[in-house]
């Protein structure tokens, strides 16, 4: 069943991050020639990748964590609409506020009333995918409130009037004297002897921050998980960043994806074991924060909870791509992928990049609107054996290949070739006759072991950086019936 | 039609008339640990190490001095007065002239150089160390603003796994789970300690 | 034991001398070979493209074709895994369910090569002769689907005169993936490079897998840098011997046909 034939709407155009401009292999065509990007970003996964290996082959339960992982997101999902009733009525007895939003321009609208009700023109922000999904600080903006990102990459990104490159490090296309020249051309009053020492750039950047958070007093947060029967919230992160923003202003508004839900509190011992050492590859993150709705004297005295749908319900109707839904945004998948480590983040055109981006934006926004991101794989598997809730991302991938496909109006020459090879294929005399007529190509190479490299589209395509082999004069069926009497 | 009439509503299409009963999770992972509790204390101080954070055991009776002196290697010569302890801190633990947080406007926390914390719970495995807002926990800001941060615990306060460490806490609580100083992997993932969060990590381990 | 062989539509078409190692192996080692002569594909690039629906009667035509065999063996981890987790279920998503079990139970008695040979015919040494330097590239659905772990190498240690040699980051994908590899042409041909850099570092004569079309890719990369390093599937190494060997480089295969 699809969303569209139950007519469940996919996130809007025209608003939020999930739609590029370019398809893939045209915007990755940029990304593949920039040497310096692909230097850093083989320097960077390939660090995060060793640290991830070591942490989760000391844990001897792996499995069986992965599992529960595995089996309560799909717990979750069978009884989504439960779950957040739940979790609005304990966030509400808790002193919170639940607004519910069915897309992008809905949350954006009623976080800019929320801020707008304070009376203050800034805000502060942990890093979240969501608010980056729905393009936020955007809206924000054009409400003429300034928000400040916290998170150090996501500052860099924002400095540098960039975009995020990858879920957990948005910033990792950047290399330390990139970000030296970010800080040093636009943050006031930063030292001028700057020098590129990481150490020196995240204190330049504690520096920057420090004023605003204490001044701070609305502060916009996502979440990783909420707990549905106690309307615990929780945010996992490094810097103290989130620390600031969840515990210092007056007014808290958190805005989180419906699927982050969980059923219970005993099931953040599951996800608190798997996602630090699947993200940054710790056994645990340094900071993460839990709190149900308001504490008197302790951090904000006002919260509201944002509820996002924006085609996550789409999502969830399509039986095989829902598991994407179970994704705790670790990243793990992007720091494997051999795709993602050489085009980068960028070429996904959407702030989900690497393979989860590649199953989840196209159900998101309608396959569609994405329809080049399915392909963005060679199938390869690394994506499904890192992933820490065991979401089969290649068989994700093929199924929206089938449905891009499917969904097309009219046949056009690739489809025609299929429907021709697959004629072929099941009828064993057709196929002989197609392997002799494949077998003539050998005469495009007079008489040398490869096909010449200057062949028409779509085999151009291959032989412009691989050679060809000749076909042979005889197939092997052909060769073992003359020599097996058959 | 509300946004959220309208969301449960696709949430119930989505998922269609017959749906199946959710399967049961199984969590035949690692529900405890069996190690002994001296060795529960070796890890917990190895994994803390790790995130160099500075841990040194002492006896009960010895808990004020050894703070002290983490404090002055901590922070070099100071006021006693630049120090400020939760509430909940018991009197003869306290470091001399250490001012307790009297719930002054959280910003103002900003100025203390140090602060002295018990904790809710230590869990061994991946060095964390959970405050809940308790008066021996102290507020949130608290544990964050001032730029060193103590904490001390006691032994039979050490757990060894992360389930064990969830069942021990209150849910409702303001909870932070601490594992290390602040740090940051943003650029070119690597670590550095002391971001926005105290810059300097000492657990004192009472046993 | 009589072994039916699913030679591949691309082994078959383009490569035959990996299908007559695999036979000829077979053979040597004692089994009687068939090859049944109604078989074509296994429908993995039209599944993996999104043409589902059009693999349904390529799967039809492969559980036909191989109707009764007792054992399927094929030189081709890909292929092979495609049997394993695909053919079912695109039958069982086109409503053809009677296919769907014959196919599920057909992929039961269907192995990849280097499994057959270690974990149903027991054997690591197969009396193989191979003077020549060789890396081995683990392709992706023969190491993540199939967990073929080391029986490759396993096999690639006993063979006499190979000298076998490690390719650094073996596990990271050649960039071939199907129709990728066309779709994705540059991208696929950053990943193919990367492969070839690993393998030209280990200063082998041979680059061997057990996939032909991750070798073509690799190989027709090698070939167009004139590198001189050539690559020969895991079966023709496997069946060669001091009668039927060509220590020369050389394109054409090292059993006769």
């Amino acid at each position: 069943m699809t969303a569209v034939f139950l007519g469940i709407p996919t996130a809007p155009r025209g608003v939020g991050h999930l739609r590029g401009d370019l398809s893939f292999p045209d915007a990755a065509r940029d990304s593949l020639r920039d040497g310096q990007l692909r230097a850093n970003l083989g320097h960077a996964t390939a660090t995060i990748r060793g640290k991830r290996a070591a942490v989760v082959g000391e844990v001897p339960d792996w499995a069986e964590l992965r599992e529960a992982g595995r089996a309560i997101k799909a717990a979750t999902m069978a009884r989504l609409d439960e779950h957040l009733i739940a979790l609005e009525e304990q966030v509400t007895a808790r002193g919170g506020t639940v607004h519910w939003a069915s897309d992008a321009t809905e949350a954006n609208e009623i976080v800019t009333r929320l801020v707008q009700a304070t009376g203050t023109d800034e805000v502060v922000k942990v890093k979240s995918m969501a608010t980056q999904e729905i393009g936020l600080n955007e809206a924000l903006e054009a409400a003429g409130i300034a928000a400040h990102e916290t998170d150090l990459a996501e500052l860099i990104v924002q400095l540098g009037e960039d975009t995020p490159s990858h879920i957990l490090v948005p910033a990792i296309h950047k290399n330390r004297a990139e970000i030296r020249e970010i800080f040093l051309r636009t943050m006031p009053g930063v030292d001028p002897g700057l020098t590129d020492d990481p150490r020196k750039l995240a204190m330049a950047a504690r520096a920057h921050l420090r004023e605003r958070f204490l001044r701070a007093r609305v502060a916009i947060s996502g979440a990783n998980f909420a707990v549905a029967e106690t309307g615990t919230l929780a945010v996992v992160e490094s810097e103290g960043n989130g620390r600031m923003c969840l515990t210092l202003p007056q007014t808290l508004i958190t805005v989180m994806g419906i699927e982050k839900v969980v059923p219970t509190w005993r099931d953040l011992e599951v996800f608190l074991q798997l996602l630090p050492r699947s993200s940054t590859g710790e056994r645990m993150n340094p900071y993460t924060s839990l709190w149900a709705g308001v504490t008197p004297g302790d951090g904000p005295q006002e919260f509201h909870l944002v509820l996002v749908d924006n085609g996550r319900t789409a999502v969830l109707a399509d039986e095989v791509g829902r598991e994407a839904l179970h994704c705790i945004r670790c990243s793990a998948c992007l720091n494997v992928c051999p795709v993602y480590e050489r085009a980068g983040g960028h070429a996904y055109g959407s702030v989900y990049p690497g393979p989860i981006g590649a199953v989840l934006s196209p159900q998101l926004t309608g396959i569609e609107d994405n329809a080049s991101l399915p392909y963005a794989s060679s199938l390869c598997g690394a994506c499904y054996d890192v992933c820490p809730v065991a979401i089969d991302i290649p068989s994700i991938l093929v199924h929206l290949r089938a449905e891009h496909v499917e969904a097309q109006q009219h046949a056009g020459p690739e489809a025609l070739a299929f429907r021709a090879l697959s004629k072929a294929m099941s009828n064993p005399r057709l196929w002989r006759l197609a392997q002799k007529a494949a077998g003539l190509g050998r005469f495009l190479a007079w008489g040398r072991p490869t096909l010449p490299a200057a062949l028409p589209p779509p085999a151009s395509r291959w032989t412009r950086t691989r050679d060809l082999p000749t076909p042979p004069k005889e197939t092997f069926t052909q060769a073992w019936a003359r020599e097996h009497g058959g | 039609m509300s946004a959220r009439d309208e969301i449960l509503g696709r949430i119930r299409t989505a998922l269609g008339p017959d749906r199946a009963a959710p399967a049961e999770v199984r969590r035949d992972y690692r529900l405890t640990d069996d190690r002994s509790p001296d060795e529960l204390l070796d890890v917990l101080t190895d994994r803390l190490e790790d995130y160099r954070a500075t841990v040194v055991r002492c006896a009960p009776s010895e808990v004020a001095a050894t703070v002290g002196s983490a404090l002055r290697t901590a922070l070099g010569e100071h006021s006693p007065a630049d120090v400020v302890v939760a509430p909940g801190v018991p009197a003869d633990r306290r470091p001399d002239g250490a001012v307790e947080d009297d719930g002054r406007p959280a910003v103002a926390l900003a100025g203390y150089a140090a602060t002295v914390t018990g904790v809710a719970v230590a869990i061994a495995e991946t060095g964390t160390l959970v405050l809940d807002g308790s008066p021996l926990s102290g507020r949130r800001a608290l544990s964050l603003l001032p730029d060193c941060l103590v904490c001390v615990v006691e032994a039979a306060q050490v757990v060894g796994s992360v389930p064990e460490g969830l069942a021990r806490l209150d849910p409702l609580a303001p909870l932070t789970m601490i594992s290390g100083p602040s740090a940051t992997s943003d650029i070119e993932l690597q670590r550095v300690e002391g971001v926005h969060g105290p810059r300097t990590l000492v657990v004192v381990l009472v046993a | 034991m009589k072994v039916a062989l699913f030679a591949t539509c691309l082994v078959d078409t383009m490569v035959p001398q990996v299908a007559m190692a695999t036979a000829r192996l077979l053979e040597r080692l004692g089994h009687e070979v068939v090859v049944p002569p109604g078989q074509s594909c296994c429908g993995q690039m039209h599944v993996n493209t999104g043409y589902r629906r059009e693999a349904v009667p390529i799967v039809a035509n492969h559980v036909r074709a191989f109707a009764g065999a007792e054992a399927v063996v094929a030189p081709s981890g890909s292929c092979v895994a495609s049997i394993h987790h695909q053919q079912a279920a695109v039958a069982r998503r086109a409503g053809e369910h009677a296919l769907a079990e014959e196919a599920a139970a057909l992929a039961d008695r269907t192995w990849e090569l280097s499994q057959f040979l270690v974990d149903v015919l027991g054997v690591t040494d197969v009396g193989a002769y191979y003077p020549h330097r060789v890396t081995y590239h683990p392709t992706c659905h023969s190491l993540r689907m199939l967990k073929v772990a080391d029986r490759p190498l396993q096999l690639l240690r006993a063979v006499r005169g190979l000298d076998l040699v490690e390719l650094p980051a073996a596990d990271q994908c050649c960039g071939f993936g199907g129709t990728f590899a066309v779709k994705n042409a540059e991208t696929s041909t950053a990943m193919l490079t990367d492969k070839m850099a690993n393998v030209l570092s280990t200063h082998a004569e041979v680059c061997t897998a057990g996939d032909a079309s991750c070798l073509m890719h690799i190989g027709g990369g090698l070939s167009r840098l004139r590198s001189g390093t050539r690559t020969v599937h895991l079966a023709e190494i496997l069946a060669s011997t001091e009668e039927a060997v060509t220590p020369h480089q050389s394109t054409t295969p090292a059993v006769p046909a």
